[in-house]
């Protein structure tokens, strides 16, 4: 907190402590970036393999073969459900959470409020490494005999409590993970209450600040209800005990000797109770990057400020109050289904009007069809789709005929995919320029976006339709059962879909390297945009600006009557009109 | 904490603390944390046909002797943090050290209970109140020993920051102080919640 202390940290430091340890909120942010990006590739590549047996059942998996040489190369049943349940929990605890939050939020928010770090730079970097473990240990789970968790991504017992080995390393990873996130949100919170620069006040905090400041609330009082089912369900298997196994239960013939009396509803609501709050975790910086991008690129100020933050803010309270709509099929009564109901209706009205305010402002505006704002766009059709088909699952009528249908997995695709993903490239390709000094190749950058958005809806509009004709998800083989035969060329559809996908994020990575080494030298301002990120020099120093900066508007001031240019950075003194 | 090395010249003294809100935050986190073991208690027992009292299996004089020894601590907590604020390191010591021996004789006496338990026979697999005390009150003893190495920090080399930075010293007996009232709340709430209903 001192003058000294101040200066000495821009001696040099050895390699080791800039790059690898690193207390600098930017490194860690990359940190970050880098090891959520490569385990959303291999989440996705996880999804890959589980596609082929869906598309072609019981035939040889084509490149992967040599993985089931007892089987001839045929995935066996055992693996299909490793892969499922390690491909959800890998996409959202430790790919997206983490790009979400981990990367762009500790990159971009302390830069946002004008902050030279995070409030505890020293947790910020134990938060990243207490992650690493916790992604570690999930990886190497399937090497343990048994092979990885294959109880889904949502563990349920009794299931998960009879499971092999790998259920307790995905506990244990679990552990980890949240105890990351713990360290990570009570970092955000401090930073936003406590580190705002002077003028900075809460009403003219950038979108995306809001959104992650809601999003460590969520964080940080979801996670331990999880982190207490987490311990309970590993006392279940550890230490013998039957807090989710109910009395008399018979497996493959044999009565389980444990003493029972258990319930195994109670981890549906202590999991879902976390489950349904990530959700938000999920989406909330997801509209904040999209919200930061769509207002740069309408050159518009962002229409209903204040209404998208009391949304948020109702957003994130409600997130809390809806979870056992996951659960209107495990058996609650009539009046807590109502109930539950009834708040998940509720909370689609701020979902609304955060979409309403993003359409709104690019009304009129002069919209610059760049990279990051076409994926920004395309956000909102595949969120509005992804909200709307969960009207139907959030009616407990309705519910009965698609719960545990793939159409479940198609809405909350729609959100996460093509919704929170793309609003994640966007922000990758918006602050990448921030963050390197060079601005990503448009070209490559088109070439990605269009493949990307057609292939994202041939898989998942394609899969509700699949669920909408009654398929049930996670099953190994569909084609067994009567009703899914007539639909099995949809499977063939979401396959090739996929891999198609996959294919078109070749351009993005040649992208993202090619410009990692190019030469060229943008200067800090490159899209004209007006928050204080952009006052500092590409890629910021350490410490990130050279003199405090001080806020004297708010944080969309584009196209000022009267004003020479079309925008009005934050920190640049002059008259208002 | 440590690591305010390039804090902004706009905090300006006698705001609140980084550590103090960010101490108030993990707190709120631990409070969803055991809210939630209660809440599967609470589900647990409503839908056991038979649940025994907690009187008729555990030890309740050893009990109630432990929740003497943690409310004392609470106090020798609180003048601790009291005297090191106006700077009286002798006292200060001497008070930690008295909240580290009450949280030790905690300890000691929860082994007793534990041990005896075992001995008789009854572990955490026995039936679904045994799994709820031994989770419920071993997480607790968790938080009670990462308390206690704070604190023992504090006594002996964490004391150095005070000679260069006193009033930073301070700010962290108060958030040590602070999570050790938590650890002491939840106690109050385990003891009649295990043992007396």
């Amino acid at each position: 907190m001192t003058q000294e202390s101040h200066h000495e940290s821009h001696h040099e430091l050895p390699f080791w402590r800039k790059y690898i340890f690193s207390v600098d909120h930017k490194v860690i942010g990359i940190q970050y970036g880098i090891t959520s990006l490569l385990f959303l590739f291999f989440g996705f590549t996880l999804i890959m393999m589980l596609r082929w047996q869906l598309a072609y059942p019981n035939q040889p998996v084509p490149g992967f073969g040599w993985l089931f040489k007892e089987t001839m190369g045929i995935m066996p049943p055992e693996f299909y459900n490793q892969l499922g349940a390690m491909h959800g929990t890998i996409m959202v605890f430790l790919g997206v959470v983490p790009l979400a939050v981990g990367a762009f939020g500790n990159y971009v928010m302390p830069l946002q409020i004008g902050a030279p770090d995070m409030a505890f730079p020293k947790l910020n970097m134990i938060s990243y490494w207490v992650y690493f473990v916790g992604g570690v240990l999930m990886l190497a789970s399937f090497f343990v005999p048994g092979g990885a968790a294959s109880s889904g991504w949502t563990s349920y017992p009794p299931l998960s409590v009879i499971a092999t080995t790998g259920q307790t390393m995905w506990l244990v990873s679990m552990v980890f993970l949240i105890t990351s996130s713990l360290l990570g949100s009570v970092n955000f919170i401090t930073t936003i209450t406590l580190m705002r620069a002077k003028g900075l006040d809460f009403f003219r905090l950038p979108f995306f600040v809001w959104a992650q400041f809601v999003t460590a609330f969520l964080l940080l009082l979801a996670f331990p209800p999880l982190e207490g089912a987490a311990i309970l369900q590993l006392m279940d298997r550890l230490a013998g005990t039957s807090f989710f196994l109910p009395s008399g239960l018979v497996i493959s013939g044999t009565p389980l000797n444990v003493s029972g009396g258990g319930n195994a509803v109670l981890w549906q609501h202590l999991f879902w109770f976390l489950a349904h709050p990530e959700v938000y975790v999920l989406i909330l910086p997801a509209m904040g990057i999209v919200a930061e991008v769509i207002v740069v690129n309408s050159r518009k100020p962002l229409y209903g400020y204040k209404s998208l933050v009391y949304s948020v803010l109702f957003l994130g309270f409600m997130s809390f109050v809806v979870w056992a709509h996951h659960m209107f099929l495990t058996g609650m009564g009539t009046f807590l289904s109502n109930f539950f109901m009834v708040t998940t209706m509720i909370i689609s009205i701020p979902s609304v009007i955060v979409l309403t305010v993003l359409v709104i402002t690019l009304w009129g505006g002069s919209i610059r069809f760049t990279t990051p704002m076409l994926f920004a766009i395309a956000f909102l059709p595949m969120f509005g789709i992804g909200g709307l088909t969960g009207l139907p699952l959030g009616f407990n009528a309705t519910d009965i005929h698609l719960h545990d249908t793939y159409y479940v997995i198609g809405h909350f695709h729609y959100v996460v995919a093509p919704g929170t993903i793309f609003a994640l490239f966007a922000g990758i390709y918006h602050w990448f320029p921030k963050v390197t000094g060079r601005k990503m190749c448009e070209i490559l950058g088109k070439i990605h976006f269009w493949p990307s958005l057609l292939f994202m809806n041939g898989i998942f509009f394609t899969m509700l339709f699949y669920g909408a004709a009654g398929v049930q998800r996670r099953l190994y083989d569909p084609t067994v059962y009567t009703h899914a035969q007539p639909v099995q060329w949809l499977n063939v559809v979401m396959s090739y879909s996929a891999w198609g996908l996959a294919i078109s994020q070749i351009p993005f990575m040649i992208n993202l390297f090619k410009n990692v080494f190019s030469r060229k030298k943008i200067h800090e301002n490159p899209w004209e945009a007006t928050t204080l990120e952009w006052a500092a020099s590409s890629p910021p120093p350490h410490g990130n600006f050279a003199t405090a900066p001080q806020v004297f508007r708010g944080p969309y001031e584009y196209s000022v009557p009267g004003h020479a240019q079309d925008f009005f950075p934050q920190h640049l003194e002059g008259t208002h009109s | 904490m440590t690591s305010h090395t390039t804090t902004l010249d706009t905090v300006q003294p006698g705001e609140l603390p980084y550590a103090k809100l960010g101490t108030w935050l993990f707190l709120a986190s631990e409070v969803m944390l055991f809210g939630s073991l209660f809440s599967a208690y609470i589900l647990l027992r409503a839908g056991s046909a038979t649940w025994p009292h907690g009187w008729q299996l555990l030890n309740i004089k050893l009990a109630t002797l432990n929740t003497v020894f943690l409310i004392t601590s609470s106090v020798t907590m609180v003048l601790a943090y009291a005297k090191i604020q106006n700077g009286e390191i002798g006292k200060f010591r001497l008070f930690l050290a008295l909240t580290i021996l009450l949280g030790s004789a905690f300890l000691v006496v929860k082994y007793f209970e534990y041990s005896h338990k075992f001995h008789e026979g009854h572990f955490p697999s026995t039936n679904l109140f045994y799994a709820t005390y031994f989770t419920m009150t071993g997480l607790h003893v968790l938080h009670v020993i990462g308390g206690l190495l704070v604190n023992l920090y504090f006594l002996f080399p964490g004391l150095k920051l005070y000679e260069s930075s006193p009033e930073q010293f301070v700010g962290r007996i108060e958030c040590s102080g602070l999570y050790w009232h938590f650890v002491d709340l939840v106690w109050i709430f385990l003891f009649p919640v295990l043992y007396l209903l």
